[in-house]
């Protein structure tokens, strides 16, 4: 019965061609310009590490008091990142499961052949911990231990992308290289993890930054060499001394945290701690103001931050717009085209088709036509995603890609849809009464 | 003009017309809200930076080895870049207009405040605002002798004797303004952290690094501190706008041959930073008027669609109606009316939807309020757009002949 239904529904179809290719050009349309959008909504705004979110936060505290809120606002935000002197304190006082400072770091790294340029890299400098708090997969041996945060070990871990370049690909675990001033030995190498947004620093690199991660090194190392930083450094008062050194006895703030913490009790006592490490500066006289600490969820914290531009999420709503008009388009469309096959519905169902069999056979035409316009769509949004390169920002084009989780969900989008704006029309159709149609004619 | 039949007709259709007055409604409500982003994009666009934008380079470099003396090196950069031909004038800055990167301080007007009067972008250099070509409107542009080296300043912060720092300041025309309304800010005295500077010279403008809201875009000022040579650090070109590829690549070789250990970690013309900062809002009214043109042809070919429908399941009707003496322009007419009425509800519903969306576009995304003058904009466009669509089925039903009433279908 269905074959026969196709069958009828390609007949109808192509007996108005001109109706039949609108449709499909409508859904097409509206499908693609809410598939390219999303694509790119989804891209900046995913879930970076889904299996862990709920589990990391980002705490914050008030080191510059009141006088280094916004200027005419009532807000008490702390500052979004750590003078160094609370970062330590933290990492000292290792309160949660896991934790890191975090700071960007770039440096030229040395080439590897006479004939190559000196290259600029970035990385970050982390603590242990960081590799198992993020999950960080490695290609090859794995993350420093505690120890060597502790003796400031010359060891680095770096990106697949750099191992290409330095080692060729190979495993180059115990192989030395020089970045900056100074040569580390390598201990492990990631597997292709280029988390977006870089949510684990997303006040240096506001999320999205044309620099890649390629190299982590030990924090304290990182400070011991004066691998300066390379992100973003704000101050309510200027550092008393220049320099690097200058900026870590400042209450300038240029250092990320982030900690994990497994259970609600955890998290409970990881702000009371910060509650308390607040008092007790206050009494040590550093702070003169009382504690104003935050522990916001990943999540929650990338929104803080405003890491998915409100852009796309605008975009996203006019793209479904477009896909709602040209959903009410279809329907006034396949409305128009069902009411004029009156008379051959009449025809059918005096004939024996049931009520039902009519509504199987209009919404299997109606899926037919989602189906070319999803077709279409396919093709209109693989056309979109190449053209956001022209007018989104390239680290953000670059994330928006066809898949097959795109394609599929394009699809399905287009015939659902099309079936759900074909709902009515199907049913008046189906209640179309046999006498009277044949009656009239 | 017969409005009752067309009405009674529609009536008849009420499924199909109220399908196509909900079309025109949400289209008319999106391109009211798009066309409103759009020129909010356009607006913060053209944001002015006061500066000479197109006869300005800029080169940032990184270097391998630390120089021994950060303002030797910088001096002397400085001195070969204005030998190289086509070069009008160079600064060593710590920001550009646009440039993103910036560096801002909070400034108070009484050192007892508890709170900042406002924040501003800090500028570092000596003749940078005649580099940039930045109007002077009153006073005096800093001068080479009250350049200090930034560590000298830093020292004395710490010391608290800031007696010997050249403490004067080059600030804009908006800043002054928001410090002190309708006065002269000439002399006047404000406080960074602790250290009182006096303003001796006014900017027509100067716009901010991170100049991301328009209302504080334009609270710069610029002090007379030697940063030398570092990370955050650039060198700012003026030239001939026709010169500035070849100036360009002529400093940056310049510069290499100076000091051969340092990589060029940025070069680029002035356009190109003002561009960068405006990709956003330049992806979003791309996209936004893709969605529009979008919009408005879905539409139409919504109305083509459904017009010809009618068209075709009136041959009857007309042919009677021809029969009876009515003109081809009177059927011609009854399509275009017919549309029109469908149109206008369809706009009354849209404007109302358009506010709608404004409103909660307002509660959430800080935008303005919708001008009132898109909504008679958005009416006639749409009335357009629904007018042109509705033509080649109408001229299709003028076409019909009388004849078709005594044919039996």
């Amino acid at each position: 019965m269905f074959g026969y239904y196709l069958d009828l529904a390609l007949r109808s179809l192509k007996r108005n061609k001109a109706l039949t290719a609108l449709m499909v050009l409508t859904v097409g349309f509206g499908v693609a310009a809410s598939m390219t959008t999303w694509s790119v909504f989804r891209a900046v705004s995913g879930d970076p590490i889904p299996q862990k979110s709920a589990r990391l936060f980002v705490p914050q505290i008030d080191n510059w008091g009141p006088t280094g809120h916004e200027p005419g606002s009532n807000s008490t935000e702390p500052p979004s990142a750590m003078s160094y002197t609370d970062a330590v304190a933290l990492m000292r006082a290792h309160r949660a499961k896991y934790q890191s400072a975090m700071y960007q770091i770039a440096d030229s790294v040395a080439p590897k052949a006479a004939n190559q340029s000196l290259t600029l890299i970035a990385g970050e400098a982390v603590g242990s911990e960081f590799f198992p708090m993020l999950d960080v997969p490695f290609a090859y041996g794995g993350g420093w231990s505690g120890a060597e945060d502790a003796n400031r070990a010359q060891v680095a871990v770096i990106s697949s992308q750099l191992n290409g370049m330095l080692f060729g690909g190979a495993d180059s675990v115990g192989r030395m290289l020089t970045f900056g001033h100074h040569d580390y030995r390598v201990v492990g190498v990631t597997d292709d993890w280029h988390p977006h947004p870089v949510f684990y620093d997303v006040v240096n690199t506001g999320g999205f930054t044309p620099l890649a991660a390629d190299i982590f090194l030990p924090f304290d190392t990182a400070i011991a060499n004066d691998a300066n930083i390379n992100g973003s450094t704000n101050c309510n008062q200027p550092p008393a001394e220049s320099g690097f050194k200058g900026l870590q006895k400042s209450e300038c703030v240029w250092i990320s945290f982030m900690v994990q913490l497994d259970d609600a009790a955890a998290v409970r006592d990881y702000h009371q701690f910060l509650v308390n490490y607040s008092l007790e500066q206050q009494r040590a006289g550093r702070f003169n103001w009382p504690p104003e600490v935050r522990l916001r969820g990943l999540m929650a914290w990338l929104a803080e931050r405003h890491v998915v531009p409100s852009d796309t999420k605008v975009s996203l709503y006019v793209a479904v717009g477009l896909l709602l008009v040209c959903l009410v388009n279809v329907m006034g469309l396949l409305l128009a085209k069902f009411m004029r096959r009156s008379g051959e519905i009449g025809v059918r169902r005096a004939l024996g088709a049931s009520r039902g069999e009519i509504y199987l056979q209009f919404l299997v035409e109606a899926g037919m036509v989602g189906l070319a316009g999803g077709v279409l769509g396919l093709a209109l949004t693989w056309l979109g995603i190449a053209g956001v390169g022209w007018v989104m920002p390239p680290e953000i084009a670059a994330l928006a890609h066809m898949d097959v989780s795109l394609l599929a969900t394009t699809l399905i989008v287009a015939i659902v849809a099309t079936m759900l704006a074909g709902l009515y029309p199907t049913l008046r159709a189906s209640a179309v009464q046999p006498a009277w149609q044949l009656k009239s004619n | 003009m017969e409005w009752r039949p067309i009405l009674s007709t529609l009536r008849r259709h009420r499924i199909p017309a109220s399908l196509l007055v909900l079309e025109i409604a949400l289209t008319c409500a999106i391109v009211c809200n798009a066309v409103f982003l759009i020129g909010q994009r356009l607006q913060h666009m053209q944001m002015s930076t006061g500066i000479d934008e197109h006869a300005l380079v800029q080169i940032q470099l990184a270097e391998i080895e630390p120089s021994p003396d950060i303002y030797a090196r910088a001096r002397e950069d400085l001195a070969v870049l204005r030998q190289v031909p086509g070069v009008q004038a160079a600064a060593l800055t710590n920001q550009v207009p646009l440039g993103i990167s910036s560096s801002n301080s909070s400034i108070k007007l009484d050192l007892a405040q508890r709170q900042p009067t406002l924040n501003a972008g800090t500028y570092f250099g000596l003749d940078l605002p005649q580099t940039m070509g930045a109007r002077l409107v009153a006073g005096r542009h800093l001068q080479a002798d009250e350049a200090t080296n930034v560590d000298v300043v830093l020292k004395a912060l710490a010391t608290g004797d800031a007696k010997q720092l050249p403490a004067v300041t080059v600030i804009t025309q908006a800043m002054a303004q928001r410090l002190w309304p309708g006065q002269n800010p000439l002399g006047r005295t404000f406080y960074i952290g602790p250290v009182g500077v006096r303003v001796v010279g006014v900017l027509a403008d100067l716009a901010r690094a991170n100049a991301y809201n328009d209302a504080t875009a334009h609270y710069s000022m610029v002090l007379p501190v030697f940063m030398g040579v570092g990370q955050n650090q650039s060198y700012l070109i003026r030239t001939r706008p026709q010169d500035r590829q070849a100036v360009l690549k002529a400093a940056v070789a310049a510069l290499k041959k100076a000091d051969p250990q340092r990589v060029v970690t940025r070069q680029r013309t002035y356009d190109e930073v003002r561009s960068k900062f405006f990709e956003n809002d330049r992806a979003m009214a791309g996209i936004l008027v893709g969605v529009i043109i979008a919009l408005l042809t879905v539409t139409a070919l919504g109305i083509v669609g459904l017009a010809s429908f009618w068209v075709a399941q009136r041959r009857r009707m007309i042919g009677v109606r021809r029969a009876l003496g009515a003109t081809r322009r009177n059927i011609l007419n009854y399509f275009q009316a017919e549309n029109f009425v469908l149109a206008t509800f369809g706009i009354a519903l849209g404007m109302l939807l358009a506010y709608a969306i404004n409103l909660f576009l307002m509660l959430h995304y800080e935008l303005p309020r919708l001008p009132a003058i898109y909504f008679p904009v958005g009416a006639v466009v749409l009335w357009v757009i629904g007018q042109l669509a509705v033509l080649g089925p109408a001229l299709r039903a003028a076409a019909v002949p009388p004849v078709v009433a005594t044919r039996s279908v």
